[in-house]
């Protein structure tokens, strides 16, 4: 079958294997194909050997292992005899247990409704209704928290939740006769961790709503219109249910994006203030396994805490493939045999 | 229009002008307190000066600590060595996985974009025994190659919907004229995809220049092979009185190139993170 015979029978050159197709001629032509995928290939599957399957290996077997800085060098953590579930069992019977699961999921979950979904909604819709070019001067604003350098950013957050006289906020409040004047990182750390990653996050769905809500029909909102329906019936009755997609998709992907943060946690409040007000999952097992300051590093123990994020991760991930259709993204190259 | 009318048309504004406040006042403070002598809250206080600036002349941060565009190189380079490996691997295997048929195919592409959903941040402590491993550990190349690798799903992913989106008939023509895959990717197909290769790169380049957390984890205190961001941090960490005027102009410094792709490729950056941003919450 050639390639023009394919282009007549439906104007879209898709072809799959599922299509019957002559086979290459020789042996020597098949291995010449093969030699231009892996031609091709070879450098990405050795990066993603390289920092994604070996290390998932290495954290999973560290994880069993009691490697720590006091016996760094020669405690052999790769051999199984050395291997046990005691760092698991750890964190069942860890202290602070509830307090690191409390913390996750207030962070999680108030971020999400607040930002990464709410917010990103809200403005969304705002930014769609009005003025066009206006509309995309406040996108593109909202972008900066995620373009600003994430040191520089929190530079900022620390100055506007600074003690008074340097603190932003504090200036205004004291203009106002409310607060002491306090560093606010130290007397409401929740509220600035939010904010701070929520504004982040936001950008995430608002992007994506803005393009769903840009592409439905016209006529629809049209219709509604014509039927009476106020602003706020057509987004309810209209819009979301038209992208509600979008907003699943928004929702799961961005759960386990906040789940796995840390970075801008760490830079704000270091996980304080005082003992772990602050600290979550996530920078818990950096924390253990990865922070230089305490001097007692606990690979073993911190990547313990980590596989549990990685065991949500690749669960999660390999939902969201299937409930989002990425298969059909897997669609057969156009061409091959020539 | 009566006054409420015109009053509740104002409502959608103020809360987008509300919600922009912090970063707006962020970004005005940094600039104001970079040339002011001081500032309490927004206020200014002394005389506008450029003292804050020496830092382009001198280390600024006393001795010991390289200068700035010892600095500056090092985070050029990585983000430069990752803009050219991401767009370049990216680039070969979205052409793979787009247009050739080869065991294993469907099988990787399921495996890119599970990888793309899934955060690699999780894998850190792991990454960090491959490096020393490979003998990386507080080098420049190892922090490059690890973002590099981070950053591979989500490169080839974007890569490879560019190309499903280029017509195959000039491909076809020039494999029937003999040409091999390797020319036929080079010379007929990344032409015609030049507005994804810029994307990737624009987006390669910033997260690559941004970066803190996996230069910070991966090298040693603000040494010689620092990068801006961890230069930045540590600096404000190590003095007990932090000297805010000279933070803000180092702040400022780094973001000149970030605030030019701001100012020129707006398009192009809302286009690219509704598919690319997945880190940072």
């Amino acid at each position: 079958m050639s390639v023009s015979n394919r282009r007549e029978r439906g104007g879209v050159p898709s072809l799959s294997l599922r299509e019957p197709f002559e086979q290459p001629s020789s042996i020597g032509a098949w291995l010449h194909s093969r030699r231009a995928a892996w031609a091709f290939m070879s450098p990405a599957v050795l990066l993603i050997t390289l920092f994604f399957f070996i290390p998932v290996i290495v954290l999973l077997v560290l994880s069993l292992s009691d490697l720590k800085s006091a016996n760094f060098g020669t405690f052999q953590w790769w051999l199984p005899t050395n291997w046990s579930l005691d760092n698991y069992s750890k964190i069942i019977g860890d202290r602070f247990i509830s307090k690191f699961l409390g913390n996750t999921l207030f962070y999680v979950l108030t971020t999400l409704a607040i930002f990464n979904f709410g917010s990103a909604l809200l403005i969304a819709l705002i930014t769609t209704h009005i003025n066009r070019r206006a509309g995309f001067f406040f996108r593109l604003l909202w972008l900066l928290p995620r373009l600003t350098p994430s040191v520089v950013y929190i530079l900022m957050w620390r100055r506007i939740a600074a003690r008074a006289p340097h603190g932003i906020l504090n200036q205004f409040l004291t203009l106002a006769g409310l607060g002491g004047g306090d560093n606010l990182l130290q007397t409401m750390p929740w509220v600035f961790v939010i904010i701070v990653n929520g504004l982040i996050g936001a950008s995430f769905g608002l992007v994506i709503f803005t393009s769903a809500i840009e592409a439905i029909p016209r006529d629809y909102l049209t219709a509604s219109k014509v039927d009476g329906a106020s602003t706020l019936q057509t987004i309810r009755h209209v819009i979301v249910p038209m992208i509600r997609w979008p907003i699943l998709f928004v929702l799961t992907f961005q759960t386990l994006s906040l789940l796995t943060s840390f970075e801008q946690i760490l830079l704000l409040t270091g996980g304080g203030p005082g003992l772990f007000r602050t600290e979550v999952w996530a920078l818990r097992a950096y924390h253990l396994a990865l922070s230089t300051e305490s001097g007692n590093t606990q690979w073993g123990y911190g990547a313990a805490w980590a596989v549990i994020l990685v065991i949500i991760g690749v669960a999660a991930a390999t939902i969201y493939m299937r409930v989002f259709k990425f298969d059909e993204l897997v669609e057969e190259p156009k061409i091959d045999l020539i | 229009m009566t006054v409420r009318q015109r009053l509740w048309r104002g409502v959608p504004y103020l809360i987008l002008v509300l919600s922009v406040l912090p970063i707006i006042v962020g970004y005005f403070w940094l600039v104001l307190s970079s040339f002011m002598t001081r500032t309490e809250g927004l206020l200014p206080v002394g005389n506008l000066t450029l003292k804050h600036w020496s830092f382009l002349l001198e280390p600024p941060f006393g001795r010991g600590y390289p200068s700035i565009w010892r600095v500056t190189l090092n985070t050029f380079l990585i983000a430069a060595f990752m803009t050219i490996v991401v767009v370049l691997v990216s680039a070969l295997t979205g052409y793979a996985l787009s247009r050739l048929n080869f065991p294993g195919r469907k099988g990787f592409l399921s495996l890119t974009l599970i990888l793309h959903a899934f955060p690699s941040v999780t894998l850190l402590i792991g990454t960090f025994f491959v490096l020393r491993a490979l003998n990386l550990y507080n080098t420049s190349l190892g922090v490059g190659l690890v973002m590099v690798g981070f950053e591979m799903p989500f490169g080839i992913w974007l890569m490879k919907g560019f190309f499903d989106g280029v017509s195959w008939d000039m491909e076809r023509a020039a494999l029937i004229d003999g040409a091999s895959r390797l020319q036929v990717w080079w010379q007929v197909i990344l032409p015609t995809i030049k507005p994804g290769i810029a994307a990737l790169a624009i987006f390669a380049f910033i997260s690559g220049w941004n970066a803190w957390l996996i230069p910070k984890t991966f090298t040693i205190g603000a040494g010689q092979q620092a990068t801006l961001s961890v230069y930045l941090q540590n600096f404000q960490g190590e003095t007990v009185a932090v000297d805010w005027g000279s933070v803000t102009a180092v702040g400022l410094f780094q973001l000149i190139p970030v605030a030019i792709f701001f100012i020129f490729t707006q398009d192009l950056l809302l286009n690219i993170y509704s598919g690319g941003a997945k880190g940072g919450a």
